[in-house]
């Protein structure tokens, strides 16, 4: 006995809309009982493919607002494959990427990026562990040079 | 056993640790502050699915609401959805505040969320009918405008457009009557915020135009 | 009954933890050494009781008592068993109650295999075990209670989470990661005790310490893995590692441990880094404990988080504590620990120590700061933040590229100095591998500095690796005529740990080479399929839709995709996706389908159906070479578990019984020769054996 799944038939017209194109038609087919066509259409290669890559690129960097921590590219709640057209349709219409982030940032705020912007406060976080390898690197250089050289009388 | 360099240590290493830890106690990491509140509520476009019985409307199924259209009114938006187990609590309220601010104008509206409408009609009866129109949104565009994490989430814009309170869960009546009636109390205007965040410009799409 | 006596038995082992504890310090501070022994049967009497709790759970949950809290939170009488039995470590109580057992456990044991060493150390260590399994006892009389009494008994239960149901890796992840996570108490019980004892000079606790981290080193490795492999298997997108706080937790430990295995080899060979090695071993362990309190506070949201409560405030007590005495001991002692610095030449392995650990402390820093940082955030700024996977894969790739670097310079250079000529000897032929890799990653199209960097290396450090086990058998092919598979084998058997631990850096090459691999090539096709449809995903490869069927289960309706796999005409396979319904849940739970095969995985998720069964939306992935990151954990462990066989050599002179004064700096360390290290020797000269 199936369970209805509420909204499905929205999220498949949704994801039908998101698909990316073919690399190849397949052409032949084995007979099959069913009347409908072997191979599903989708729309042709060429800017789709380009546009495909764009939506990826963004939306992996998107916070799926109601899962833990996944983005709306990896995440199979319906709010996500909703925000992921949203996000097909922005960039279609020319904005850019960062555009796009600047609009979700207006909606839910920082949060929903899955990186910090990094300005402000958030700068600890990208330089701190930078510095602390350079640094880190360099003393250990110095370290190793010192630990090397012949024992003087005052060692 | 240098007990100097043991203070001193465990001052400067053990202090600020423990105190950002227990500081991480207080906070809860799932409430997310909206950025809407004190800036223009996002205008959107909505199809009346199940027209509201008590709120001087007089809506038929099919008409459509544009929020642009209730400028000078105070609009309460509440999204829901018949799988939210949240959203039955606060009906009863909603209904009733609803009501009860009808003859002062205020407008309340229903945004159904990732949901069917025949499910949310049904629901409307077993929740025993609604003062106010339901209205779909297909594609959750109005819910993503309003930065939505979830069902209950309630929005109050007030006579000017902008956004005065973001209830996140089920709403209590006598806080949203209290709301209501500091609003429509003040006539010029409430606390427009100076927050620097850039409007989104006209020449890009808002949310309602693609279907 | 049962009920009654899970809880008594919990009592009874807090009261014998204070008795132990106070047994110990009496013992040792008045020298009376029966009272010592008593303390130890103390902490064997402690295991007994924590198992016969941990037996009446399993008996409660598998005869669905309802009257136990923690059965009526998780049990139900449709789950099937091999779940029920497994939902002892399914939610906080019955993790908690799992963790009391496994560290009961490890008390036990360390107590019990060096219960005739004489001196403080053991007792010490014990009593700092106690310490810390007094806590946990705590915990489990108070707000991680699994015993309270539910009246009236309900007829049924919810089951456990439905994420848990779905996997028999939910048996074998949780039990490792405990295993090699609370094992992670044992070193650091070891300093704490050596601190305390007054033989924090001495070579002796190191040993013993190494060993103890090595095991549950090794033991967390696979936990890791196991969890990447569930993760994939059940969540559905396809990834392994998506930086959440509590793989984080997990991951975190394991690098300390990792570099505390390391430059524990320095100290040994030069005396050197005595500070930085107890400093490692008490991280790791303070990292265990701030990685659940990260998942059992609330702190921070997390997939993993069990529900909160009050458990946090106690966790956050305890890493205090734990953290003060540290820092006070470590500190306190830190003067006597330092020694004189002092290395042959630049280019020797101990030089490539040093950077891998400093690498290695650099990644663990990454992982701490990301993970604090949204706190930190909001604790200055007001301002919620998210440090999700991007940030973490930003930073963390390249430090990751540049250990597989170190992981192929560090084997082949010897200890202390290495010639002109032998580094010339040793480089030329996995310089040149390397440079093939970067050629054919870029005639393969690839452009990912990065991931080029990475497989690059990756051929590196393999070559160096295999290089070393192929010239030491080759040598002993010379030296005493064996056949090269013989030769292999007395070669490995000779220098286990060496040997061992370059098995280890195989698996992690095979690891590190599986990921890039894997996310480099990955593919993924989305589309809605009717019945005898077919979806065209890359070269010959495609799904055909067969049918959507639906079934009941006794604890869940199923509802699954027959797909099967095309390569040309031909059906090579058939998956079937689904989604899951628990009564207990609004939302389906997807389970993928997975076919596995050496080259690659085919990767299909159920995304959306339509109720008449007559259309079905498939997410497709092809992510190759993904089963080697499986294996690869395979070859660690089996690498560690090597590397730490024992030797029949003899164990060092023990410190006598009454406490010394600390051995004063300056007096050289013995040069420390035993278990398996070979003294430096040039690659080119057989090895001996003894």
């Amino acid at each position: 006995m199936m369970v209805a799944l509420t909204a499905a038939r929205r999220a498949m017209l949704a994801l039908v809309f998101a698909v990316a194109p073919l690399l190849q038609a397949a052409a032949q087919s084995d007979p099959a009982p069913s009347a409908a066509p072997q191979t599903v259409l989708v729309p042709p290669a060429g800017v789709d493919s380009v546009l495909d890559a764009r939506v990826k690129t963004v939306a992996s960097r998107l916070r799926c607002p109601v899962c833990q921590g996944e983005s709306i590219q990896d995440s199979p709640a319906e709010l996500s494959a909703q925000m992921r057209l949203l996000v097909r349709e922005q960039l279609a219409t020319g904005r850019t990427e960062s555009q796009v982030f600047d609009y979700f940032v207006q909606k839910y705020g920082q949060w929903i990026l899955l990186e910090p912007r990094a300005e402000g406060i958030n700068l600890l976080v990208y330089w701190l562990p930078i510095l602390f390898l350079v640094l880190g690197s360099v003393g250990l250089m110095m370290a190793v040079k010192k630990w090397t050289r012949p024992a003087t009388i005052a060692d | 056993m240098n007990w100097k360099r043991a203070a001193l240590t465990t001052a400067l290493v053990g202090g600020p640790v423990i105190a950002l830890l227990a500081y991480g106690m207080t906070r809860d990491p799932r409430e997310i502050p909206s950025p809407l509140p004190g800036h223009l509520a996002p205008v959107f476009t909505g199809a009346v699915f199940a027209p509201g019985n008590d709120d001087g409307l007089r809506l038929a199924v099919g008409d459509t609401v544009r929020l642009a259209e209730h400028r000078g009114r105070v609009v309460v938006v509440n999204f829901w959805a018949s799988w939210c187990l949240a959203c039955r609590t606060e009906h009863q309220a909603l209904s009733t505040v609803a009501r009860n601010y009808a003859p002062q104008g205020v407008k309340f509206f229903g945004m159904l969320y990732n949901d069917e409408t025949p499910n949310g009609v049904n629901w409307i009866e077993q929740m025993g009918g609604q003062a106010y129109p339901a209205l779909s949104d297909p594609g959750a565009r109005t819910a993503i405008d309003y930065g939505l994490y979830g069902v209950p989430e309630t929005f109050v814009v007030d006579q000017r457009g902008f956004v005065a309170k973001k209830f996140v869960g089920p709403v209590e009546a006598g806080e949203m009557s209290k709301l209501l009636d500091s609003l429509l109390l003040t006539t010029g205007a409430p606390n427009a915020s100076t927050n620097a965040v850039a409007p989104v410009p006209k020449s890009l799409p808002s949310a309602d135009t693609k279907r | 009954m049962t009920r009654i006596l899970g809880l008594a038995a919990i009592w009874v082992a807090l009261a014998m933890a204070v008795g132990g504890i106070v047994l110990s310090i009496v013992g040792l501070t008045r020298k009376k050494p029966a009272l010592v022994q008593s303390a130890f049967q103390t902490i064997y009497v402690t295991f007994a009781l924590l198992s016969l709790a941990v037996g009446a759970m399993i008996y409660a949950l598998v005869t669905h008592d309802f009257s136990v809290g923690y059965v009526a939170q998780v049990g139900s009488r449709s789950t099937p068993t091999f779940y029920t039995v497994i939902s002892l470590w399914g939610a906080l109580e019955g993790s908690i109650l799992f963790w009391g057992w496994v560290l009961a456990m490890y008390s036990a044991v360390v107590v019990w295999s060096n219960r005739h060493r004489p001196g403080g150390l053991v007792p010490w260590s014990g009593a700092t075990l106690q310490l810390i399994c007094l806590f946990f006892f705590i915990l489990l009389v108070g707000p991680a209670n699994p015993w309270h009494l539910v009246s009236p008994t309900p007829l049924d239960g919810p089951g456990p989470n439905p994420l848990l149901q779905n996997h028999i890796l939910m048996g074998v992840h949780p039990p490792l990661l405990y295993l090699g996570y609370v094992g992670m108490s044992v070193p650091f019980s070891f300093a704490i005790g050596a601190l305390l004892a007054g033989e924090i000079h001495s070579a002796d606790w190191i040993v013993l310490t190494r060993r103890w981290t090595l095991s549950a080193w090794a033991l967390l490795s696979m936990a890791i893995i196991a969890g990447m492999w569930w993760s994939y298997e059940v969540l559905g997108w396809g990834g392994y590692w998506a930086w959440d706080p509590v793989e984080n937790a997990s991951f975190m430990p394991w690098l300390t441990a990792t570099a505390f295995l390391h430059s524990v080899m320095v100290q040994e060979r030069r005396g050197m880094l005595k500070l930085w090695n107890v400093n490692l071993i008490v991280s790791t362990f303070l990292l265990t404990i701030l990685g659940t309190f990260l998942t059992r506070s609330g702190i921070i949201s997390s997939v993993h988080a069990f529900t909160t409560g009050t458990i946090g405030y106690y966790f956050l007590g305890f890493i205090a504590v734990c953290l003060v005495a540290s820092l006070i001991l470590v500190a306190g002692n830190s003067e006597g620990l330092r020694s004189e610095g002092h290395l042959d030449a630049a280019a020797s392995r101990e030089t490539v120590f040093l950077f891998n650990n400093l690498f290695l402390t650099g990644f663990t820093f990454v992982v701490v700061l990301g993970t604090l940082f949204p706190l930190v955030a909001e604790a200055f700024k007001g301002v919620k933040v998210t440090v999700g996977a991007p940030f973490f894969n930003k930073m963390t790739i390249p430090i990751c590229v540049a250990l597989l670097f170190l992981m192929g310079v560090g084997p082949a250079l010897p200890w202390k100095v290495a010639t002109q000529q032998q580094l010339k000897k040793m480089f030329v032929l996995p310089s040149v591998v390397t440079a093939v890799i970067i050629v054919l990653s870029l005639v393969f199209g690839m452009r990912d500095p990065y991931a080029i960097g990475a497989f690059a290396f990756a051929g590196f450090a393999l070559t160096s690796n295999v290089r070393e086990y192929v010239v030491g058998a080759m040598a002993r092919v010379r030296a005493h005529g064996e056949v090269f598979p013989v030769a292999l084998v007395r070669l490995v058997a000779a220098n286990r740990r060496r040997y061992g631990g370059y098995l280890a850096h195989m698996g992690i090459i095979m690891v590190a080479a599986a990921i890039t691999a894997s996310s480099s090539f990955r593919y993924e096709r989305e589309a809605t399929l009717k019945p005898g449809q077919i979806m065209p995903i890359k070269g010959d490869l495609s799904v055909r839709l067969k049918q959507l069927w639906g079934r009941d289960e006794p604890q869940r309706e199923v509802v699954g995709a027959d797909v099967e796999i095309l390569n040309g005409m031909n059906v090579i396979g058939m998956l079937d996706p689904r989604m899951n319904f628990y009564k207990s849940q609004d939302q389906p739970v997807p389970t993928p389908a997975v076919r596995s095969r050496p080259s690659g995985d085919v990767y299909i998720n159920l995304m959306a159906y339509t109720p008449d069964g007559q259309s079905a939306t498939l997410r497709v992935i092809v992510e190759p070479f993904v089963p080697w990151i499986w294996f690869g954990g395979l070859v660690v462990a089996l690498g560690a578990m090597i590397s730490s066989w024992p030797t029949s050599r003899r164990e060092p002179k023990s410190v006598p019984y009454v406490t010394t004064r600390a051995v004063p700096v300056g007096v050289p360390e013995p040069a420390f020769g035993n278990a398996g290290i070979s003294t430096a020797t040039p690659s080119s000269l057989p090895p001996h054996t003894s």
